[in-house]
């Protein structure tokens, strides 16, 4: 197999966008393509491939075959084009695919698009539309969504593991911390932490969402896109950026219903996608610099940062709480301001922190840069944990 | 008395005596203190010129929510509407939200506007909740007519107070469906929507008055 490197990446700010779908996701695919040094207006962009992360846009934009759509609109013709739905997982998959196509020889330079636009929806509609990535038949139909999933999920770890609402506040500001010094975050506010959990008015500034999880301990629904343009190392073509090397990547699956898990806690497909991302790599959790863990709600930082080996079983709640995981701390995670704060346009997310962690590498996380930066994990978490997608980008050398 | 004073008297609706609406300061999630309190005519000056800026932006209705109540707040200080109230929003005494309703008679309110300034710090919500307090906890009301210009005024009000509908009752505001929160309905939600604290202390206080006028507006951008 052939190695693949990152050598541009795009993004449009989150939060809402006023155009259109299309407009959107050429924004952050010009933008990377611009990135990597490609010129677009000379009509020679060599492309191979694109692919176009999304898990809504013919559900909730009414647009099939969107990535025939971009691949037009970015007049990239012929280039191969595909439409990746993996539901949130989508952006991560894509990123996947595009690695294959390259390794496999199909294609030397591709481009990933991740795009999502759903504030079109209102708050039930994006809710009812997420919750569509429930078992159609044992979950969804019954009014499961995933905001009651994750609030049993967090109940549960509450109970055996004594992670708290602090617990989860306390990751929620951190990620917001982060976001301040993030162009591209939807939200550009820092909560107080006594404010939103002890204050004598925070029950209601600081609502349920779905007890034990309070608006701050979730996601906001946001629109927006990332792109990537990935190419094989081995080619002669010349890029503006050094290339970021894919290191490892690894994607599992769970039981579709989560009832149906011996332990709902054990978030096995996390787990075993970070295994087999790192033993590609021939690296392990300590060879990581830093991370962007799926945190659609905070209690899914927490889990998934033990479930990556970063910290041990029941312990992810006692780093957070000594700061482990802040910028400065021994294992920094959604830098970003993770999609707590930076937003979770859904199948872009996977997209986005692989973004993330490119900027990092550079060394361009300015406000959030963490020092020597070599090495870091994404871990993008489909469904509530049935189909995960976890990749290391590292500037090291292949050893 | 001159003859124009004579008609301006004419012109003017009769004044009540109506309780005020004790000030109170709410923590939003920033930690900043919000100071939520009824202002006088003379400081309508000021609230007229926080929201002219809006009325021009589509994005959300703020056009016509904005446009509306410059009208309602302007008709407050030249005495053309009985009965009307308005109440500031303030954080270091930066205008971040405006609220205004008036009584129709003792047992029925009439809301009117409500608009958040600064955006994300629920501040428009927490605004609503003040006025709904104010006619049925402070003024022993019965039922509030409530109406919605914006989505997102129909989600916060109409939906998460589940609000009864009514269409046949006629709202000031025009012919948009009216909706009523009704005692029963406050009592219900008012915990989980209503907070904050009095008396205000004397230096809060001190910090927010007079108002002033935020520095930028988000939705412009």
């Amino acid at each position: 197999m052939r190695d693949v490197g990152i050598v541009g990446v795009g993004h449009t700010k989150f939060g809402r966008w006023n155009g259109s779908y299309l407009d959107m996701a050429s924004t952050a695919a010009v933008e990377a393509l611009h990135d990597a040094g490609i010129n677009l207006a000379a009509g020679e962009a060599g492309i191979d491939q694109l692919f176009l992360a999304s898990m809504g846009a013919g559900q909730v934009n009414r647009i099939s075959g969107a990535a025939s759509a971009l691949v037009d609109t970015l007049n990239l013709r012929p280039a191969m084009a595909e439409t990746v739905e993996n539901g949130p997982a989508s952006g991560a998959s894509a990123v996947k695919l595009a690695y294959m196509a390259i390794a496999s020889g199909l294609a030397n330079t591709v481009l990933v698009v991740g795009a999502e636009q759903m504030r079109v929806l209102s708050g039930w509609e994006s809710t009812d539309f997420v919750a569509t990535m429930l078992h159609p038949e044992a979950e969804y139909p019954y009014g499961m969504t995933l905001p009651a999933a994750a609030g049993m999920f967090t109940r549960l770890h509450m109970e055996k593991y004594g992670t708290s609402e602090k617990d989860l506040a306390i990751v929620a500001v951190k990620n917001h911390e982060n976001a301040m010094h993030n162009p591209v975050a939807h939200i550009h506010l820092v909560p107080d932490l006594h404010a939103i959990t002890d204050d004598e008015d925070a029950n209601v500034i600081n609502p349920y969402v779905a007890e034990p999880l309070r608006v701050y301990a979730t996601c906001p629904m946001s629109d927006g896109a990332a792109a990537l343009v990935l190419t094989a190392l081995d080619t002669e073509r010349e890029f503006a950026h050094k290339p970021v090397r894919i290191a490892g990547v690894g994607q599992a699956t769970d039981t579709h219903v989560v009832a149906e898990r011996p332990d709902p806690l054990d978030l096995f497909a996390v787990r075993e996608s970070a295994k087999r991302a790192y033993e590609m790599a021939g690296m392990g959790p300590k060879d990581i610099d830093v991370a962007e863990l799926h945190d659609a709600f905070q209690i899914l930082e927490i889990a998934e940062s033990e479930e990556v080996g970063f910290f041990p079983r029941g312990e992810g709640n006692k780093a957070a709480r000594e700061g482990k995981t802040r910028v400065d701390g021994e294992m920094p995670i959604n830098t970003s301001g993770g999609l707590k704060a930076k937003g979770h346009p859904v199948g872009a997310t996977g997209v986005s922190q692989v973004v993330e962690i490119v900027r990092q590498l550079r060394g361009e996380a300015t406000g959030r840069q963490v020092k020597d930066a070599r090495t870091g994990l994404t871990t993008n978490f489909g469904g509530f944990g049935n189909n995960v997608v976890s990749i290391i980008l590292t500037t090291k050398e292949k050893g | 008395m001159a003859l124009i004073d004579e008609m301006e008297k004419q012109l003017r609706p009769p004044e009540d005596t109506v309780e005020p609406y004790p000030a109170k300061y709410i923590t939003l999630a920033s930690g900043e203190k919000m100071l939520v309190r009824q202002i006088s005519r003379e400081e309508c000056g000021i609230v007229l010129e926080a929201v002219r800026p809006l009325m021009t932006v589509e994005k959300d209705f703020y056009d016509i929510v904005a446009s509306r109540i410059y009208s309602e707040v302007l008709g407050y200080m030249r005495y053309r509407v009985k009965d009307e109230y308005v109440f500031l929003g303030t954080i270091n005494g930066e205008i971040v939200g405006i609220v205004n309703g008036r009584l129709v008679t003792p047992e029925l309110g009439m809301s009117y506007h409500t608009i958040a300034i600064r955006q994300g710090l629920r501040i428009g919500a927490q605004l609503f909740a003040a006025k709904m307090e104010y006619h049925f906890d402070i003024l022993g009301q019965e039922e509030v007519l409530v109406v919605a210009e914006s989505p997102n005024g129909f989600k916060r009000w109409m939906i998460e107070y589940e609000l009864e509908s009514r269409p046949e009752v006629w709202h000031e505001l025009g012919g948009v469906p009216t909706f009523v929160l009704t005692r029963e309905l406050w009592e219900k939600h008012k915990a989980e929507k209503s907070t904050g604290r009095r008396p205000v202390p004397d230096e809060l206080l001190a910090a927010n008055i007079p108002p002033h006028l935020s520095a930028s507006y988000a939705q412009k951008s």
